[in-house]
């Protein structure tokens, strides 16, 4: 089975969790996807592996800006009619905060989907959702 | 991270096994720190299944590029600074120019062009063997001088 096929498969049976599954690098982070009455919402796990300084401790910019991103593709992914492979074509990431050793959250919105392009912003957090540690828009390439 | 700005004054080997072994999330993925100099960095990630996105293709996650040109331009700050600072990044933009190749290393070479007595400003490029066909490039701004804790000041 491609992995087209089982992303298919999984929005199907809304197995979400069988989506993040299917990602070797989502399961390396420790992604998993929490869905509430707003939509998706993208978890990732805290561990030692994210850990950029060990000092403060705080969690390596790169671990959250793979989080944001992953959560704007599974936000395609979940939104999606058809669904394709969603391409980053750019992604730009503010740093607001130091992100402590926590869970951290992230939810995607769709500012605009279209035939070949998908525009998505993303918020990350912590412990409250009103302080968040760091947002994004990314642009995707959305052609099957 | 002070001790690695010591270190590339006196002892540049212990700074590059400090940005590689003292970083958990450097050593998850298999990011190693090999050259620092005045302003600039060269990293290197590691292939691994583990990192991939695409399973079908064995292509890279973005996410493994994200940290890689990350950690690579904070270096490259820390190696333009005459004294140490922390540093938090403001933002880090990110172009995707293409697919990395199913089991090749990444290599990243990030340059600190300025620094401003509060921000320091970024530029790099990953790539496989040459850097003019690049994977990703990065446009950073860091802020100098946060106070412990990671808080602006």
């Amino acid at each position: 089975m491609t992995i087209l096929d089982q992303l298919i498969a999984a929005k199907a049976n809304k197995d979400y969790a069988a989506m993040f599954e299917a990602i070797p690098y989502a399961r390396l982070l420790g992604l998993a996807p929490e869905v509430d009455g707003d939509g998706l919402i993208t978890r990732m796990k805290y561990g030692e592996h994210t850990i950029g300084n060990a000092a403060l401790p705080a969690i390596h910019g790169g671990a959250i800006g793979a989080l944001l991103e992953s959560a704007a593709i599974f936000e395609l992914l979940y939104r999606a009619e058809t669904i394709v492979l969603p391409k980053t074509i750019t992604i730009t990431v503010d740093y607001l905060r130091s992100a402590g050793p926590h869970d951290t959250f992230a939810r995607g919105s769709i500012t605009r989907h279209g035939r070949r392009v998908a525009n998505v912003r993303v918020e990350a957090w912590q412990t409250d959702r009103t302080q968040p540690v760091a947002t994004a828009h990314a642009i995707f390439l959305v052609m099957s | 991270m002070r001790y690695i700005t010591r270190a590339l004054a006196n002892d540049k080997t212990s700074a590059l096994r400090g940005l590689t072994e003292g970083i958990p999330h450097n050593k998850a993925l298999g990011i190693q720190a090999l050259e620092l100099d005045k302003g600039t960095a060269l990293f290197v990630l590691r292939y691994d299944p583990k990192l991939v996105g695409n399973p079908d293709t064995g292509t890279l996650h973005g996410g493994a590029i994200t940290a890689l040109l990350d950690g690579a331009s904070g270096a490259s700050v820390f190696a333009a600074l005459a004294e140490w600072k922390p540093i938090a990044t403001l933002d880090l933009r990110i172009d995707y120019q293409r697919a990395a190749d199913a089991g090749k290393d990444v290599l990243c070479r990030a340059h600190c062009y300025k620094v401003t007595k509060n921000v320091a400003f970024t530029r790099a490029v990953a790539y496989h063997d040459d850097e003019a066909d690049p994977i990703a490039t990065s446009a950073g701004t860091f802020m100098l001088g946060t106070k412990p804790g990671g808080k602006r000041s």
